[in-house]
């Protein structure tokens, strides 16, 4: 597919000082042939002014495929240059291989992993996942482990977008199984989707194993199994702050936060205040530069286009981010008109989205007059009058009473519906149980932990019991108290913290009546008790509260 | 992605012609950006009506209250003939322009504390666009108050000894000098980030600029060094081009130079606030 550029296009915006170029090199980009594209991007899109004065020199391209906004789809633009440029591959993987293929991903290491997925990337298919003759569930297996997913990646789902001709676009999992030795690399020899183009994993498999990602990607995808397309792929961000005051240290506020998020899906992004959230928002939102990491956002490189980007998605910030002093109806035009919509189309988009979110009768009036909940409620509707293929939803809730909470919820839980991606900060354990299919807990800059909220509790064996005790235990009565409860059999995890206990017990109610001993042996007394099922409180508090409960150690 | 891309000079603040038609692509046109974001501050503007009456009431004090403290100016030795209002009309309205456009960059503070400007920036919505609304919507006002200026200022005595068309002409020179100082505002903005930060520069600026310039005293009656310094004060090059415009004779050509100078500013004050939005998204 070649792409036409208007090329030597004025850039309005950018200074007369700085002549800016279009350095993407010629061919296709790299992330489609090369398997390289993916990994960090090179030290020369570092010193690229972000964004700021190229936006109008980029090459253009009616052909290419990119967002279709009015699907909110996500094409990611890399997959189907790449699928004109090699006519890749497409095999069908009888489930027996595709369960072989999952076990041998689990045991690569996650650098061949991730060069795997950039192969997968590189093999660009336009066949929906019924036609590779496959049940969808078994590819979903084989391919969310190859796609360097460490964990099986269930939630990965296989998307079918509408619109346009632009049929389910899924990626080929290339090369992953021809990385790891003879055995998979014969197993995946499979004929080409038109049966064009068998490929030889032969000397895939000879190759050692850095080098074999790589000659995997250049031989062309050896296996193939569909993945879903990440609406957001990011490695490894990072970002600082300067101090405060000249020669106060920098502030590392993102410290290597990978994501990844499968299409038309909800993702949670949890932590308290300062974790990080707002600023990994901002950065896959094109506001913040990366110090360091790269990321593609609806398929876009987020370094190099981040004007594709831009088109591509929409931000509900933290604060609002409507105009006070329009009404809701302006509002919404004006976000129209930014993106290029116009006239009755988005006159109607407009109205549709008012009803949507109840606020009609509020339409004329000025969004200062808004209360809490339906100003959020106008915020979100903003971000979504272009019909962007990803949405930030900064804190959506905060703030809001429970009603509004709920009301909210509600109609977030119903955004996916239409195939949008979403990435939602929170710091409410309930709202990201209850709307994201897949969570990361954020502390520090970082991924304390990462997946379903069902897997994230299924890792909690056994049940939460919490007691009050009748007095805050001195620190022996603590110590006594913390081994008496470990000598137990069926109890993990004690946390102790003033009065109240919390250990995570196997057959929590059974064993009760030995943890009252346990309790009186230390010389203490029981007030309240309770036994409970995990919640995704206690996944946040194993991950988040457990550095908690050291320092009161050490204290 | 198989041609490479020649070297292009980005020329800014081509608003008109230089937009393509984005045919068959997303690209949204940055003119109509450009539009879409005046229409919202002059809708918010009108909204305003305490406001709009503040605004024109305070570049209408100016005149009456400077024509009676320095009326004297015009009978010291050296002024030439004519009346002090003559002289100053122009002044004034200059320092309006000023005073006016110095705080333009308020809107983009209030864009920033209430989250638009972090949803704007997410968009694809062209950086000069975003100052072009501030600074078009601020041309109007200028506008306005410009006109009503020299309307008082013929109220209370002044000849507009060239007609319509000399008050045409003071406008255009106004409005060009207030889209240099609203840009620059607009740069301050992005790069202070805070409401009182931007109102001190403002004022420190404003204040000096005005009065090293000819726009209450002649040139002959400046000390030497305000003379000097007066040659490189855009204020200046828009007052003296305002008062040759109203003259009975104008010097058209030496008006059209002043004219140019101050657009150069202007062109180069919106390049500049165009850049700094990186410096916002710095901190970020």
């Amino acid at each position: 597919m070649t792409t036409t550029h208007s090329a030597g296009e004025p850039a309005p915006e950018a200074p007369p000082a700085a002549p800016t170029t279009e350095d993407g090199p010629p061919g296709p980009d790299p992330e489609a042939g090369l398997g390289i594209a993916s990994a960090p991007v090179p030290a020369d899109a570092d010193s690229r002014p972000y964004a700021e004065s190229e936006p109008d020199t980029e090459p253009e391209s009616d052909t290419e495929p990119g967002v279709d906004a009015a699907a909110g789809s996500v094409v990611p633009a890399v997959t189907a240059e790449a699928a004109g440029k090699e006519d890749p591959a497409v095999a069908a993987v009888p489930p027996a291989a595709a369960e072989a293929t999952t076990e041998v991903v689990q045991a690569v290491t996650a650098d061949a992993e991730a060069t795997a997925a950039v192969a997968a990337n590189a093999a660009g298919v336009t066949e929906p996942a019924q036609t590779a003759g496959v049940p969808a569930d078994t590819q979903e297996v084989a391919c969310g482990g190859l796609a360097g997913a460490k964990r099986g990646e269930a939630g990965a789902r296989s998307r079918r977008s509408g619109s346009g001709g632009s049929d389910t676009q899924e990626v080929a999992c290339g090369g992953l199984a021809g990385a790891k030795r003879g055995e998979a690399g014969a197993r995946s020899r499979r004929s080409g989707s038109g049966g064009t183009e068998p490929v030889v994993a032969g000397p895939v498999a000879a190759a050692e194993r850095p080098a074999v990602a790589e000659a995997a990607a250049r031989v062309g995808p050896a296996s193939a199994a569909v993945e879903p397309v990440w609406a957001i792929d990011a490695r490894e961000l990072v970002k600082s702050y300067r101090g405060r005051r000249r020669g106060d240290p920098p502030v590392r506020a993102v410290r290597g936060i990978s994501l990844r998020v499968p299409a038309g899906t909800i993702f949670g992004l949890l932590g308290p205040n300062g974790a990080g959230k707002t600023t990994t928002v901002r950065m896959l939102a094109t506001l913040a530069r990366p110090d360091g990491g790269s990321a593609t956002v609806a398929g876009h490189d987020l370094l190099r286009r981040p004007w594709d980007v831009r088109r591509s998605i929409a931000i509900v910030p933290q604060r609002s981010g409507a105009d006070p002093d329009a009404t809701g109806r302006e509002n919404l035009l004006l976000q129209g008109r930014l993106y290029g919509l116009s006239g009755t189309g988005l006159a109607r988009r407009a109205d549709e989205l008012l009803e949507r979110f109840a606020l009609g009768d509020a339409a004329g009036r000025l969004a200062r007059t808004y209360s809490g909940g339906m100003l959020r409620r106008l915020d979100v509707a903003i971000g979504l009058v272009a019909r962007p293929a990803v949405l930030f939803l900064d804190e959506p809730t905060t703030g809001l009473d429970p009603e509004a909470r709920a009301v909210m919820w509600s109609e977030i839980e119903a955004l996916t519906a239409d195939g949008l991606s979403i990435l939602l900060t929170t710091h409410y354990l309930e709202e990201a149980d209850r709307l994201a299919a897949r969570v990361a807990i954020v502390e520090n800059g970082q991924v304390v932990v990462e997946g379903t909220p069902e897997e994230l509790k299924s890792e909690l064996r056994g049940d939460t019991v919490d007691l009050e005790l009748a007095e805050a235990p001195d620190a022996s009565q603590a110590e006594a108290l913390r081994g008496r409860l470990a000598a137990l059999p069926g109890v993990g995890e004690v946390t102790l913290d003033g009065r109240s206990v919390r250990a995570r017990v196997a057959g929590g109610a059974a064993a009760l009546p030995a943890i009252f001993a346990a309790v009186d042996g230390a010389g203490l007394a029981t007030a309240t008790a309770s036994v409970a099922r995990p919640s995704f409180d206690d996944v946040y508090l194993r991950h988040v509260g457990r550095r908690f409960g050291r320092h009161e150690e050490l204290t | 992605m198989t041609t490479t891309q020649p070297m292009t000079i980005a020329v800014p603040l081509s608003m008109d012609a230089a937009e393509v038609p984005a045919t068959g692509s997303a690209r949204p046109l940055g003119s109509r950006q450009f539009g879409a974001l005046t229409a919202r501050l002059l809708r918010s503007l009108l909204r305003r009506p305490a406001f709009v009456a503040i605004t024109l009431v305070q570049a209408v004090v100016w005149l009456p209250l400077f024509g009676s403290l320095f009326r004297s100016v015009a009978t010291v030795p050296g002024f030439g003939q004519g009346e002090y209002i003559d002289y100053l009309t122009p002044g004034v309205a200059t320092m309006s322009v000023l005073f006016s456009a110095g705080w333009t960059g308020i809107r983009f503070i209030d864009d920033m504390e209430n989250g638009v400007m972090e949803r704007l920036l997410a968009s694809p919505t062209r950086r000069w666009a975003i100052v072009g609304g501030t600074v078009a919507h601020e041309a109007v006002i200028v506008a306005v108050q410009v006109t009503l200026v020299v309307l008082l200022g013929w109220g209370l005595g002044a000849r507009l000894r060239s007609g319509p068309l000399g008050v045409v002409v003071l406008v255009v020179v106004a409005v060009t000098l207030s889209t240099a100082v609203a840009a620059l505002s607009d740069a301050l903005a992005l790069v202070v980030r805070r409401r009182e930060a931007l109102i001190a520069a403002a004022n420190f600026l404003v204040l000096p600029l005005t009065f090293l310039s000819t726009g209450m005293m002649p040139e002959r009656l400046l000390p030497g060094w305000i003379r000097r310094v007066a040659h490189y004060n855009p204020a200046n090059w828009a007052v003296s081009a305002s008062r040759m415009a109203l003259a009975a004779h104008p010097d058209w050509l030496s008006i059209l130079w002043n004219l140019l100078a101050l657009a150069v500013l202007a062109a180069l004050s919106w390049a500049l606030a165009a850049r700094a939005f990186s410096s916002y998204q710095r901190s970020l």
